[in-house]
């Protein structure tokens, strides 16, 4: 995402801006008419198009990929046994990633949003180095470091030499790499969000638990931690929900194999070639409840209601 | 045992940093790899892939469709997401909740959920897949960051400017262009400059709703499996190049401006 | 098309500014009640009042930045409740000045001019900001400039489109004293010069006395009194009024008694008179009230002539010595502390601590209220900042406590 999207600062000069009061008029129409329309016709009705779709049923005697509307909800039940396993592994990998992107972008996060403070070109420099990787390509960073992990590779020769893997032991096309790719993709995804919510902490909160005979450890885990909650959570959100539905990670042609195939690899597959649309359709609506009921139940347990 | 701590840290994120860094660097050294038809096993440096680009299988050919796919979806989702995003901060109206809700889904849905909605779609109804239901599919996912991008800008911009504006004598149009445009200009180009990221290296949503073109990322996805040539890693550094040149001199610029700010 | 045409040329000098039963309703609350007012042109007219009392929507609604839910606004007769804020020949001085940031000194000023396809626009431009003494700067940014030369340049944008009205906003709010003094000077005069009517809103009572022809005192949402500023302040008609415009002492009582010239209030067994033509009511309870500074101090019972009343004896509670004047409190039985403010005409000629006194005042400088002062709040709520501050920190070292 770019730079200007996560300054918060009003530009020099600039008047404080007075209490919003908001006008009622035929404009606000106007103006919101063109971008609600494209969505809802664009956004909400494939969702209902999905909906039909997985509920349709085979035309009898036709080709593959002929359906006809139906109310077949079978599909769903067999959807789910087949792919019970890569469901599981979804959640299970999304979850590994974004819990070692917390543990990887938080330090990063403070320390150019509290510690850098100070230099704000250090700081600058070191966002601009944070968001870098949207720059290039995604595919072409996980295709590099499916290369880093070959088994021609160095890394892969060096934990050998040392003798810390078994010598026919591999690190692409397991559930490591997977893991390790998700987490990569979407550590900017966690740590901006945090950083933009430790950069407006106030210091004086900090300086005031220790004013007050608390230990580091406890000033963060009293006041700084609880002050970058909302931060926390929408990384976690910017993390989670894009992680459980990617594919590329997992796909064989990057950094998985068939056993760590994903929901996402499963969709595509039942789509694109199997033309299997119903499948495809009630896996993609199995994914989008179970992301919607986790969002809402995180959210509610963390209280933030502020989402936009 | 004090010291050692203080430097824990700034060690720990170094490292992090590192390791965000390293496929970028990884990306660029091979751009410059004396390949042939595949880029995995460093051969011996060379410029040749930077100056005959386009000599490659249509990875240009894959760039130019990006590059106006972006354009396009970037234009009009930055028209109505500004639009949006003026009219959540500055007017009332009712169904504010649905409407915030409906901006919202579309950032908070996976990809795969997004992309395969609209081919089910685009099948119902028996629409060509080509450029333009890629186009189609960009601006859709791209207005919601639009409209979040520039509210933020449109919520610090002082409301007493614009009525200014108008008890000045300016119409209505004419504040617009005058007052608001200008210092909404800002916000406006980092959302544009956002979409033409998001629309540009989106693949995923791409793969479900293309034909036969291809787009840079697609090409890369679909070379994956047999070899990506040098020539992609040429035009990925490129792009990187560029954009964190862009970057530095919006940077340097901003640094400037507040510098002569403050001395006169 | 005729408010259009209007604003379309300069107006010749200012224009009568009326409200006809105007009210303002928000969804929550009411901002103005039932407002009738009348300006006459070329007047500089105040807008008194607390935060909250309506009179910066009544500049709004006159501005046309907001449309009164009931009533009728017209300029120089013509009926303009309907028209815009861009069709209307009035002009406002932001409180924060609103300069547009992108544009120079000299765009700013022209922008009006501009819209309006005025011809020499450039020149009467130059003319207004040689008016505020900024030619000097017509080609910086608002930022660059300090706060006093904003608000000018401020000024100078709205007077050169030579509205038939001109609205200001608290312009001098953010100045420091000095020069919010020198803006006030600098203000009558352009006002006189270029011969506009204003109209000035402001929460500062010095501001409105110093500067305005008129003053009209507005609280929650309804103007409680109007007039010039010494009949008000001399002659005030409700608590609020005596209250908010310098200080008051007030004293609740019943007529007594009632003449031809005086009428007699009886509170807590002092007989007070106030001449009926200064009395509001003269029936029933009434509210006594005499300025601090009219009350002479007296260390023995004084004799009095025909026209003054004297209360006590009361003793000295405190006394502040501040150079022009000393302020006492005296304390008398029955009617509560008593400010006085005595000019200090000699030295040595105090009253101390304990001692006791009496007050005595002319007549003719008392005054009748018909309403009575709201009982004092026995508890004030603990919501400014400082107390907010001070109890989420008592919070906190309760968590740290734990350690």
């Amino acid at each position: 995402m770019a730079f200007g999207a996560f300054q918060s600062s009003a530009p020099p000069g600039a008047p404080v801006a007075s209490a919003q009061v908001q006008r009622k008029s035929p404009v606000a129409l106007w103006l919101l008419l063109p971008g609600v329309l494209y969505l809802v016709l664009f956004f909400v009705t494939p969702l209902f198009s999905l909906v039909i779709t997985s509920f349709e049923e085979p035309v009898p005697g036709g080709f593959m990929g002929e359906f006809q509307t139906g109310f077949r909800w079978e599909n769903y039940v067999e959807v789910v046994s087949t792919y019970f396993s890569h469901i599981g592994r979804s959640f299970l990998y999304a979850s590994l990633a974004t819990i070692f992107a917390l543990l990887l972008g938080y330090p990063i996060a403070y320390v150019i949003g509290v510690k850098l403070r100070r230099y704000p070109l250090a700081q600058a420099l070191s966002l601009v180095l944070l968001i870098a990787p949207f720059f290039i390509s995604f595919l072409l960073r996980t295709l590099a470091w499916k290369q880093i992990f070959s088994d021609e590779g160095f890394v892969v020769a060096t934990l050998k030499t040392f003798q810390l893997i078994p010598s026919d032991a591999y690190l692409t096309g397991t559930p490591f790499s997977v893991v390790f790719g998700l987490t990569y993709m979407f550590l900017p995804f966690m740590a901006l969000p945090i950083y933009t919510t430790l950069e407006k902490l106030d210091l004086r909160f900090v300086e005031a638990g220790g004013d007050l005979y608390a230990n580091p450890f406890t000033v963060f885990r009293k006041i700084t931690f609880p002050l970058s909650l909302p931060g926390v959570i929408s990384g976690t959100l910017l993390t989670f929900i894009p992680a459980t539905g990617d594919y590329i990670n997992a796909s064989r042609d990057f950094l998985g194999a068939t056993d760590t195939a994903m929901m996402g690899n499963v969709i595509e597959a039942n789509f694109l070639v199997l033309q299997n649309f119903p499948a495809a359709a009630a896996l993609s609506l199995i994914l989008m409840a179970s992301i919607l009921v986790l969002v809402t139940i995180y959210t509610r347990r963390s209280g933030t209601d502020e989402l936009l | 045992m004090r010291g050692l701590g203080k430097y824990l840290l700034w060690v720990y994120a170094g490292l992090v940093m590192m390791f965000l860094l390293i496929p970028i660097v990884y990306t660029i050294v091979f751009s410059f790899n004396d390949s042939r038809r595949t880029n995995i096993v460093w051969r011996g440096f060379t410029f040749d892939n930077w100056l005959t680009v386009c000599n490659a299988q249509d990875v240009c050919s894959a760039f130019g469709n990006s590059v106006l796919i972006a354009g396009v979806s970037t234009v009009l989702a930055t028209a109505m997401g500004t639009a949006i995003a003026i009219a959540l901060v500055r007017y009332r109206f009712r169904f504010r909740q649905a409407t915030t809700l409906l901006l919202f889904l579309p950032m908070a849905t996976p990809e795969v959920v997004l992309g395969a909605g609209l081919a089910a779609q685009f099948l119902q109804i028996g629409a060509q897949k080509g450029l333009v239901t890629i186009i189609i599919a960009h601006t859709m996912f791209c207005i919601s960051f639009v409209v979040v991008t520039v509210r933020a800008r449109v919520a610090v911009l002082d409301p007493a400017l614009e009525e200014a504006g108008r008890d000045l004598y300016g119409s209505p149009f004419q504040v617009f262009w005058r007052v608001t445009f200008p210092l909404l200009l800002p916000g406006i180009t980092a959302a544009a400059l956002l979409s033409f990221a998001l629309s540009f290296d989106d693949f995923i949503i791409t793969n479900f709703n293309a034909g036969p073109e291809m787009t840079f990322p697609r090409f890369v996805y679909t070379a994956a499996a047999r070899g990506i040539p040098a020539e992609a890693n040429v035009i990925a550094s490129a792009v990187f190049f560029a954009a964190i040149a862009l970057v530095l001199v919006s940077q340097v610029r901003a640094a400037l401006k507040r510098r002569r700010l403050a001395i006169s | 098309m005729g408010s259009e045409s209007s604003a379309k040329q300069f107006a010749e000098a200012g224009a009568d500014l009326s409200l006809v039963g105007v009210s303002k309703r928000f969804p929550g609350f009411t901002a103005i009640d039932d407002l009738t007012l009348k300006v006459p042109a070329g007047s500089f007219f105040a807008l008194l009042g607390p935060s909250g009392c309506g009179k910066t929507t009544t500049l709004r609604l006159v501005a046309g930045l907001e449309e009164p839910t009931e009533g009728k606004i017209l300029i120089g007769e013509k009926d303009v409740t309907d028209t815009k804020a861009y069709q209307r020949p009035v002009n406002t001085v932001f409180q924060s000045y609103a300069l547009f940031p992108h544009m120079t000194i000299f765009e700013n000023v022209l922008f009006g001019l501009k819209r309006r396809k005025i011809r020499d626009a450039d020149k009467l431009a130059t003319d207004a900001l040689a008016l505020v003494e900024l030619a000097h700067v017509a080609h910086r940014k608002p930022a660059q400039l300090s706060g006093g030369q904003q608000q000018r340049v401020a000024l100078a944008r709205a007077v050169v489109n030579r509205p038939a009205l001109l609205l200001l906003d608290e312009p001098l709010g953010a100045l420091d004293l000095k020069l919010r003094r020198q803006m006030q000077l600098e203000l009558k005069d352009i006002q006189s010069e270029v011969g506009l009517t204003f109209l000035h809103v402001t929460h500062d009572q010095e501001e409105a006395m110093t500067m305005a022809d008129t003053v009209a005192v507005m609280n929650e949402g309804r103007i409680e009194q109007m007039g010039a500023p010494e009949e008000l302040y001399e002659s005030p008609k409700t608590v609020f009024v005596a209250t908010f415009l310098g200080q008051s002492n007030l004293f609740v009582g019943t007529v007594s008694g009632s003449g031809s010239e005086v009428i007699t209030v009886s509170a807590s067994g002092n007989e007070l008179r106030v001449p009926v033509e200064r009395a509001v009511a003269h029936r029933g309870e009434v509210t006594v009230g005499i300025r601090p500074e009219k009350v002479s101090l007296h260390v023995t019972k004084p004799t009095l002539t025909a026209s003054q009343t004297m209360i006590g004896p009361g003793h000295v509670t405190d006394a502040s010595f501040s150079g022009v004047s000393t302020q006492y409190l005296v304390e008398v039985p029955g009617l509560g502390e008593i400010t006085v403010f005595a000019q200090n005409m000699s030295r040595g000629d105090h009253a101390r601590l304990g001692d006791e006194v009496y007050l005595s005042w002319d007549i003719e400088h008392a005054f009748g209220l018909a309403d009575a002062p709201p009982p004092s709040a026995r508890f004030v709520s603990d919501t400014d900042t400082a107390s907010v501050a001070v109890q989420e920190r008592e919070k906190l070292e309760a968590e740290l406590g734990e350690f």
